[in-house]
């Protein structure tokens, strides 16, 4: 089944300077019992936005109308903790197609992937320059480049970063794991038989 | 001769389908998992696309995340959670899958059940989509969480798509103190290494401290392996194990099982295998273990005190720390011996197995709990709750003033009711002490099933050794 294709994303980004961002944060196990993908952005970083009596809480950055844009800056360690993919489908769901940070854990990295959002790893030099620039001018804009595999900032500053070739492939054309491996699927059954 | 190899790449070789350059592995699933949560999604995929399930005879369902654990003979109040588990029962039905739902006296905790039925077994590939599937890695066998996408590839063609990760070998050697237990083990590794020091690594455990553990307390550790980061972790199999196995329902039996044993024999690390990564450890430098912060990295000995911002390593962890240190309302710096807690949750795939019952049991028999705290024990599944009835350890709990409770997760993520109210402080045999991850704004101490019963019996956080 065919996903939105990616190639070059131009955007203003929204900072989250905080490291070890779990994926109940991300969207409180409360909110996972939906039975469809749809509508998890409502509840992205639920407890961090919101007050108990469901009132936005002013200071945090997704109600601060100073900050918007497809891109999350994150501190290191993003994602890590629960497995639950409605982690990945949050961020998606709200807007977001590209995460930056310094590191990722695994399997959010796979899970974002899997939802056409890209996770860009840079360096934690690299990072605290895009944080210093969203500081200074909130509507800076950084350039993604997924043919070249580069991230650019408003002053020129750039970096390279890694994907893995298959899903640069499947990002750049929009295509899905099951896709291809409903085509080995011969090899597979033969496989099961014997094991 | 061959190179020598390490358990986890001869497991991983043995499971390839195909491996092209520039892709990723196809890697063949012998047994897949799903509860109510992660499933859902998956099998509409399946819908949308017009297919069957691949092998429905290698899944396996059960509802454990949202079920609640009382009275769970009657309709799940809740609306939401019981759409859940209804969602999995008629997705189950539909594509002809084996589920034990609520009532079956097989349900439980997903990780709790599969080896406890024989379905986990040394040389599989085991997946889920939760990421605690790491747990089945104590029979010697390659398990790890996946996402809900990957539930449908699993689904759909009995593979996922996976790059080799890297390996790193744990080795704890040497004989653990009095009142210090597997969930001390893990929890001193990870405040060692931190919450994403074995990010993108396989662990094995080795080292004699290991093999001396049971396979239950084996798995309090492989499950844990996902809370420093790493894809799953495993533990060769050896008679500990085989003797587990032997009897269990879906295990192999009789001469099958005989034969199956010469196998596993075999599953081992060979001697001068390389690993990308080897950490040693002492077990008689282990102490019972407690987490202070809201990851499971930030974990002291129980007689230490909290660090103070300056002692942390990285400078850059400052904010964070701070954060979190205000999150749970605590001083850096400060000891944590004798702070009051308001709730005790003995439970999750972690520590829910009837050992651990016992281990509580057998330090709460003729005391009573402090009146300030509220206890709950939740067992793991059905047959822990009623192996434990069996030996009386109801009764033990109830004289203590314990509540013990139905299977399922519980407090461990608060799906359902059981969650700890905001602003209290519970000591949790389970996983994680994220913020909110028992309820929200709930504050939680990770400690070992012992530390817990201590702490329930004095109400305050309690060095088990002055107990035992
Ligand atoms: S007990 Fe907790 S960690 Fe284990 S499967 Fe349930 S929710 Fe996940």
């Amino acid at each position: 089944m065919s996903k939105e294709k990616f190639t070059t994303l131009k955007s203003s980004a929204v900072p989250l300077p905080i490291e070890n961002i779990d994926t109940d944060q991300i969207i409180p196990a409360r909110f996972l019992k939906a039975t469809t993908r749809e509508g998890f952005g409502d509840n992205l970083f639920r407890d961090w936005r919101y007050n108990a009596d469901d009132t936005p809480k002013a200071d945090f950055v997704l109600n601060d109308k100073t900050y918007a844009g497809k891109i999350l800056v994150a501190g290191k360690n993003f994602g890590c903790g629960s497995s639950r993919e409605h982690a990945a489908w949050a961020i998606a769901d709200y807007g977001f197609r590209v995460v930056i940070s310094s590191f990722f854990a695994d399997i959010f990295k796979n899970n974002a992937l899997n939802n056409a959002t890209l996770p860009i790893q840079v360096s934690d030099a690299f990072l605290k320059s895009v944080f210093a620039l969203i500081e200074k001018d909130p509507h800076t804009v950084i350039t993604v480049d997924l043919e070249n595999q580069r991230v650019t900032l408003a002053d020129g500053t750039s970096e390279s970063f890694d994907i893995n070739a298959y899903k640069k492939t499947c990002l750049t054309n929009g295509y899905d794991d099951i896709d291809y491996l409903l085509s080995l699927r011969e090899e597979i059954r033969q496989f099961d038989a014997v094991h | 001769m061959s190179q020598p190899k390490t358990l986890f790449d001869k497991l991983w070789d043995a499971h390839v389908v195909k491996k092209s350059e520039g892709y990723p592995d196809v890697v063949f699933i012998d047994r897949h998992f799903i509860h109510e949560v992660t499933s859902p999604q998956a099998f509409d995929g399946l819908r949308k696309r017009g297919i069957p399930v691949f092998n429905p005879s290698r899944t396996t369902a059960v509802p454990d995340h949202n079920v609640p654990t009382l009275e769970q003979h009657l309709p799940i109040k809740e609306a939401l959670s019981r759409h859940q588990v209804e969602t999995l029962r008629k997705n189950t039905a539909e594509f002809g899958i084996t589920l034990y739902d609520l009532g079956h006296p097989y349900q439980g905790i997903v990780h709790i059940i599969g080896p406890e039925l024989g379905l986990t077994l040394p040389g599989m590939t085991i997946v889920c989509g939760d990421s605690h599937t790491s747990t089945h890695g104590a029979f010697g066998n390659i398990a790890f969480g996946i996402g809900t996408s990957e539930v449908e590839q699993v689904l759909s063609t009995q593979c996922i798509l996976q790059y080799r990760p890297k390996t790193m070998r744990i080795e704890i050697n040497g004989t653990l103190g009095k009142g210090v237990v597997a969930k001390d083990i893990i929890l001193y590794v990870i405040a060692k290494i931190s919450a994403s020091g074995a990010t993108g690594y396989f662990v094995e455990y080795a080292g004699d401290a290991i093999r001396n553990l049971s396979m239950e307390a084996r798995m309090t550790i492989c499950n844990m392996s996902i809370e420093m980061g790493a894809r799953g972790g495993l533990i060769a199999p050896d008679e500990t194990t085989f003797n587990y196995i032997k009897g269990r329902k879906f295990a192999p039996q009789g001469a099958e099982f005989d034969r199956k044993v010469e196998e596993w024999k075999k599953l081992k690390t060979d001697e001068g295998a390389q690993y990308d990564a080897v950490l040693k450890y002492d077990a008689a430098d282990i102490a019972p273990m407690i987490t202070y912060g809201t990851n499971p990295g930030m974990g002291i000995k129980v007689m230490d005190r909290i660090p103070t911002v300056e002692e942390l390593k990285d400078v850059s962890e400052q904010t964070s720390f701070k954060k979190s240190l205000e999150y749970m309302g605590l001083e850096p710096g400060s000891q944590l011996l004798g702070k009051a807690i308001d709730y005790v949750f003995i439970g999750s795939c972690t520590n829910a197995r009837i050992e651990d019952l016992r281990a509580v049991a057998s330090l709460v028999k003729g005391r009573k709990k402090a009146e300030n705290v509220e206890v709950w024990v939740v067992p793991g599944s059905k047959q822990v709750e009623a192996q434990a009835r069996q030996e009386g350890l109801d009764k033990v709990f109830e004289a203590a003033g314990f509540q013990l409770r139905q299977p399922g997760c519980s407090a461990c993520l608060g799906m359902n009711e059981d969650k700890i109210p905001a602003g209290k402080y519970c000591i949790s045999t389970s996983n994680r002490n994220f913020e909110g991850r028992q309820g929200p704004k709930s504050r939680t101490f990770l400690a070992s099933p012992l530390s817990a019963a201590a702490a329930a019996i004095t109400g305050k956080v309690t060095d088990v050794r002055s107990l035992v």
